[in-house]
């Protein structure tokens, strides 16, 4: 489906989606509480079907963290990303790892490195990092006189 | 960290496998908890190679950061540094000359066939065949040997450049690929004899590490992983670069789901790499193997996104920029990451035995998940 159909077709159903200009794909802004739902519908409604979860990051914007999905579906070959805002003291966001199983480890690499707290996954724990390594390595502000080398 | 306890209560028992195991092929851990020889669980726990790559190349500049993706998956370092390439092409939106896609087309097949090699010699030791390793580095060699002679270097080749490739192509470059292609084609046919129609080799790989369609998907797998599983996911296909499209080849898929399934969509996939590199060897154009560019890169603020086929899958490139001459982020989607995660369901239910023989079918090279 092309970038305008299924703008045209995720505002239908959702009128208070914010899209983003610009890039390759469709861009959805997302406020946290909401995404649990919508990534269910986007999942299993006929005609978006979107059930690969091809990348899950984050991004350290200094005031704020950004959550990154993208996804695309094997079925309609057609991709999009969506992005939440997430307080940067207190990061939660529900997990989607019911819906693409591949978050499991995924938002467990997020979860140690920019500290965002995945609610309701079955196992957060450190996942590459040491289990009592301290801090957020990937957030901008970290900082590690030992490990780090600044070039 | 390590489970001290070697038995649960349940009366099941806790067992390490690595993180120094010669079928891990690196550092991989594996906690397997078994009941008798059934496995129960695995859980998998990365990181002992872990440099923290996205963080290190948020210091360095678009030119820079490219060197370290070749010590991601060091058996596809061409392919990495291509997708790196592509993703800050992409944001200065360069075009680049005809000769240096087909020099880059011509990598990335030579190394797509030299990384196959390698697994398929490696997979037959994992399941205890020593001989086939023998013969596998015999044809990685030579390839190896037209790298080395090209970009000056055997696995971090660093050759892919944005704006085209690094140097052009060494003199004796075409007559050393034609001598590879007669090569690998005598010996291909040694390859089926001695492991595809092997009964010992077929007892212990079909129905091992059974992975349905839909599982595939959800477990993100992609490459000769998901396409034994009945998914269509090459990227060569599905989203063309660098002129795939022109090219006569065909996505291999296998629909049975288990590693022996795995085994022959990669077997399939040599013998395509190599049809694409006959196609290509004697139509390089002439011109430019690069672009001019300024000498200090600067994406436009934004976000890009670039993936290419790897050997092992989706190798997925994510920049965002700031207008600096640095990425504020970088996030590299490595296939083999997600590839790993669905060992835990692949394996629940299946005899410890086995165990080896579907991570050699699922390919892991582990600097490429821990990054």
């Amino acid at each position: 489906m092309q970038k305008e159909e299924l703008k045209s077709q995720l505002s239908s159903f959702h009128p208070a989606l914010v899209f983003e200009e610009g890039g390759d794909w469709l861009t959805i802004n997302i406020e946290t509480s909401q995404w649990a739902p919508f990534a269910n519908h986007i999942r299993y409604s006929e005609g978006l079907l979107f059930d690969y979860l091809f990348c899950l990051t984050c991004v350290d914007w200094k005031t704020h963290l950004g959550m990154v999905y993208h996804l695309s579906s094997t079925i309609h070959r057609h991709n999009m990303v969506v992005k939440s805002k997430l307080d940067r003291d207190r990061a939660e966001i529900e997990t989607v790892c019911s819906i693409w199983k591949t978050a499991e480890f995924h938002e467990r690499e997020v979860a140690e490195l920019f500290g965002v707290n995945f609610v309701h996954h079955p196992d957060l724990r450190k996942l590459i990092l040491p289990d009592d390594w301290v801090g957020f390595p990937l957030r901008k502000d970290y900082e590690d006189p030992v490990n780090m080398i600044k070039l | 960290m390590i489970e001290e306890l070697a038995t649960t209560d349940q009366g099941e028992m806790v067992v390490n496998l690595g993180p120094q195991h010669p079928s891990t092929h690196g550092v991989l851990h594996l906690v397997i908890t078994l009941n008798g020889e059934t496995i129960r669980k695995v859980e998998p726990h990365l990181g002992y190679i872990h440099r923290s790559i996205e963080k290190m190349c948020e210091s360095l500049s678009y030119r820079q950061f490219i060197y370290v993706t070749s010590r991601m998956d060091y058996l596809s370092s061409h392919i990495n540094n291509h997708g790196c390439a592509l993703c800050v092409e992409k944001g200065l939106q360069l075009e680049i000359p005809p000769r240096a896609q087909v020099i880059r087309v011509l990598m990335d097949e030579l190394t797509r066939i030299a990384s196959h090699v390698l697994w398929w010699g490696a997979l037959a030791m994992d399941v205890g065949a020593i001989t086939p390793f023998f013969h596998a580095f015999r044809e990685r060699e030579a390839i190896n040997d037209i790298m080395e002679e090209n970009c000056g270097a055997r696995l971090t080749m660093n050759y892919m450049v944005p704006g085209g490739v690094m140097t052009d192509l060494h003199p004796n470059f075409q007559k050393r690929v034609h001598a590879f292609i007669d090569l690998f084609k005598s010996k291909i046919g040694e390859y089926d004899e001695l492991l595809t129609d092997n009964v010992i080799f077929k007892a212990r790989m079909e129905g091992v590490g059974m992975l349905s369609k839909e599982d595939a998907i959800s477990y993100g797998c992609s490459g000769p992983t998901a396409r034994g599983s009945g998914v269509s996911c090459d990227i060569r296909k599905l989203y063309s670069y660098e002129g795939y499209d022109k090219l006569q080849f065909s996505e291999i898929i296998q629909t049975a789901g288990d590693a022996y399934a795995r085994y022959l969509v990669r077997m399939g996939e040599m013998k395509q790499s190599l049809s694409i590199v006959e196609q290509l060897i004697d139509n390089i154009p002439d011109g430019d193997f690069q672009t001019k560019t300024k000498a200090v890169l600067k994406l436009p603020k934004g976000e890009f996104y670039s993936r290419v086929e790897t050997a092992r899958g989706e190798f997925g490139v994510y920049i965002v920029s700031e207008g600096g001459m640095t990425p504020y982020r970088i996030k590299f989607r490595s296939p083999g990451f997600s590839n790993l995660s669905a060992l835990d369901h692949m394996a629940r239910g299946q005899k410890i035995g086995d165990l080896v023989a579907m991570m050699g079918s699922l390919d892991l090279v582990i600097p490429d998940i821990d990054r």
